[in-house]
């Protein structure tokens, strides 16, 4: 029988899911080997019954929280899927500010309606057995990881910086062109998108686990860049790093 | 007739974010009736404070997936409203092309994997695997070609990587002018079958004459990028004046926020756009609208779904048209951007306001900004196209119901999800701006 595949967006811009339909026809490859029972965004139909669960988006309300916990009580896998899911991403920028002053002044007088809380990545509220970063993902590491998912085997994602596929891209160091960028300290696994096109990396595969501290600082030294605007810049995606992970309970 | 039904449909499917309707009829007559946006509130407005107005693209761009690029464009054009900065004739025309390849992009999710399943009777796209392959095909190999346009011109679709403030970090080369074209003059034979299909399908039928909202021009050229605000009750004004138009309220049936300008409710989108410049339509799309039996003003919501098919013929030969141009002008490369923060400071920063309105797959787009003599965000403001729809499509329930009432409830029900996905609602741009009520669920 085939896996069965449960697709979930929690709080996110659903990107990620469109990266899915990104695939052209070579989707209905994947869904040769998979069958997908919910898929809201595209599909009426729905299932409770699944094995795979796939989840989009940060958990930023008492009602995530719940609502993750119960999939990952009917799910054997759990795949976090995009940054807001792996690291909290962009939605994490809120947990800067006073969660009751932002509701106020986005709502105004509605902000009575809301209950938020600081955003978490996913797995800081459940075991979480498959990372897919990047915002949006990066479709050969979908690939990479389905297959491993598929086949019970684990994904490592690679713990080391960006600048490694950068420099293998022959890109000239954003450094050098004066430029602060976040590959020194960023996962790599995303082949270098955004500076293959010119752009910087803003950490949005989260970061290293053991940046090499020392020559970061040596690098801002040499380019007299100010320590906070990287700082400021970690934390575009990565501010709920800062939160004290719950003991994830399987 | 005397009747009760009641309609609760909790998470609309095949429409981008989390939305419910709700529709109760006690006795026959309609007691509520309304459509409630269940997002979770993401505060983007609020995160933006303190942020560069360099990074305003990279951060708005994350409001939604789907209209990533049509958001970055709006981005990019209140930063460089605000800091007084003009784009050159060659970005302009490369902006014109990306939001083509968006419209096309989205146009054409919307038509074939959204829509398409209601009007074949089935529940989503998967059982057209097996009964319609052919078709099922042909809407991934659009999808797809739009995306590796977007690939080639911006990095990739789903938030765009090269288009930011003053420009591009990367311009298309020979070859990449040449690819580009090779993938889009392919499509023409797949955009007439899409026509085919269309004209084909059976839309419902419905009539509600509202007010039509779009950007509005004195050139030939069918507005997308640049203009004024316009509408069929003859409004028009500035892009600043946004706010005017937009006036947001506050409704008591739902805590919602709602817009309208001259009457009760407005429309934005496809079939506002062509109800307004139906005459600056690219000939083959004029054509198009002909066979598609579409002329202005056409006021049944439901054909915002052919709107979008005439449009995504005037954006393919669009877009043919300004690669053309390329290949016979050539791409300054000269003119590629420095990125990061505007570290390199090659544009002046000053205090200032800017608005950006740019018509997106759903319609009129605002984003404003006021930044500081830093460049610093200091407030920010977007209103999104869905949100100015929802108080239109709730006036269309309000009318629709009555006119169906003979029907099944599973008939109703259906029929409301259509109507609402007629409108292609992004409740996941929309809500980050809306208050929302959150129903007992």
């Amino acid at each position: 029988m085939k896996p069965r595949v449960a697709f979930f967006d929690f709080t996110c811009c659903e990107g990620c899911q469109l990266q899915m339909a990104n695939f052209g026809e070579a989707l209905l490859d994947i869904l040769n080997l998979v069958d997908v029972v919910t898929f809201r965004e595209v599909m009426s139909e729905r299932s409770e019954d699944y094995d795979i669960a796939i989840i989009e988006g940060s958990i930023t309300t008492d009602h995530d929280v719940e609502r993750v916990k119960k999939i990952r009580e009917k799910a054997k896998v759990v795949i976090a899927y995009g940054s807001c899911a792996t690291i909290g991403g962009i939605n994490g920028m809120k947990n800067k500010f006073d969660l009751e002053e932002i509701k106020k002044y986005v709502y105004k007088d509605g902000a009575k309606h809301f209950s938020t809380i600081p955003t978490r990545a996913v797995h800081q509220v459940i075991k979480v057995d498959y990372f897919i970063n990047n915002c949006p993902v990066y479709p050969p590491e979908v690939i990479k990881v389905l297959k491993a998912a598929l086949q019970g085997i684990p994904y490592e994602v690679p713990d080391y910086a960006v600048c490694v596929e950068c420099k293998l891209n022959e890109n000239i160091c954003m450094y050098d062109k004066g430029i602060t960028c976040l590959g020194p300290v960023t996962k790599a696994g995303c082949n270098s998108w955004c500076i293959n096109n010119g752009n910087i990396c803003y950490g949005c595969r989260g970061m290293v686990s053991n940046p090499a501290k020392n020559g970061q600082m040596d690098i801002l030294q040499k380019y007299k860049i100010p320590l906070d605007w990287v700082v400021n810049k970690v934390d575009m995606y990565n501010k709920p790093r800062e939160l004290e992970e719950e003991k994830p309970k399987k | 007739m005397s009747r009760n039904v009641k309609v609760n449909v909790e998470y609309l499917t095949r429409v981008e974010g989390h939305g419910n309707i709700v529709v109760n009829v006690k006795d026959g007559k309609l007691d509520d009736c309304r459509l409630d946006i269940v997002e979770s509130p993401r505060f983007f407005e609020g995160m933006l404070r303190g942020r560069s107005i360099f990074e305003a693209q990279h951060i708005t761009s994350r409001i939604c997936g789907i209209c990533a690029c049509g958001h970055t464009l709006a981005s990019i054009q209140a930063g460089e409203d605000a800091l007084g900065f003009k784009p050159s004739e060659q970005t302009i025309r490369l902006r014109k092309l990306l939001l083509h390849q968006e419209m096309l992009d989205s146009h054409i999710l919307h038509i074939y994997l959204l829509v398409a399943p209601d009007l074949l009777g089935v529940k989503s796209f998967v059982p057209l695997i097996e009964t319609h392959n052919k078709v099922v095909r042909r809407a991934l190999r659009m999808k797809k070609a739009f995306n590796d346009v977007c690939d080639i011109l911006v990095g990739r679709h789903v938030h765009p990587i090269s288009a930011i403030v003053g420009g591009f970090t990367k311009l298309p080369k020979e070859k990449d002018l040449d690819a580009m074209l090779d993938i889009l003059e392919g499509l023409r034979p797949d955009m007439e079958a899409t026509l085919e299909l269309l004209s084909a399908l059976k839309f419902p039928e419905f009539e509600r004459d509202t007010e039509y909202v779009a950007l509005v021009n004195d050139s030939d050229e069918y507005p997308l990028l640049e203009g004024d605000i316009g509408s069929t009750d003859g409004l028009r004004m500035p892009k600043k004046d946004y706010l005017k138009i937009t006036n947001e309220f506050v409704v008591p049936h739902s805590s919602a926020k709602h817009t309208k300008a001259s009457r009760e409710s407005y429309m934005v989108g496809a079939l506002a756009r062509l109800n307004l410049n139906y005459n600056k339509l690219h000939p083959k799309a004029k054509k198009a609208a002909e066979s598609l039996k579409l002329k202005p003003v056409t006021t049944n919501p439901f054909l915002n779904t052919a709107a979008q098919a005439v449009e995504c013929v005037h954006c393919l030969e669009e877009s043919i048209s300004i690669l053309e141009y390329f290949k016979e002008k050539g791409v300054k490369q000269e003119e590629a951007v420095v990125v990061g923060l505007n570290e390199k400071g090659t544009i002046p920063v000053r205090a200032g306001s800017g608005v950006g309105a740019v018509e997106v797959p759903r319609g009129i787009l605002f984003h404003n900004y006021e930044i500081d003599k830093n460049g610093k965000i200091v407030n920010a403001n977007c209103v999104i196209p869905t949100g100015q729809n929802l108080n239109n499509i709730e006036h269309d329930m309000r009318k629709l119901v009555p006119e169906i009432l003979d029907r099944k409830d599973e008939e109703i029900t259906l029929a409301m999800e259509m109507l609402v996905r007629a409108y292609d609602p992004c409740i996941s741009c929309s809500a980050h701006f809306l208050n929302v009520k959150f129903i007992n669920r």
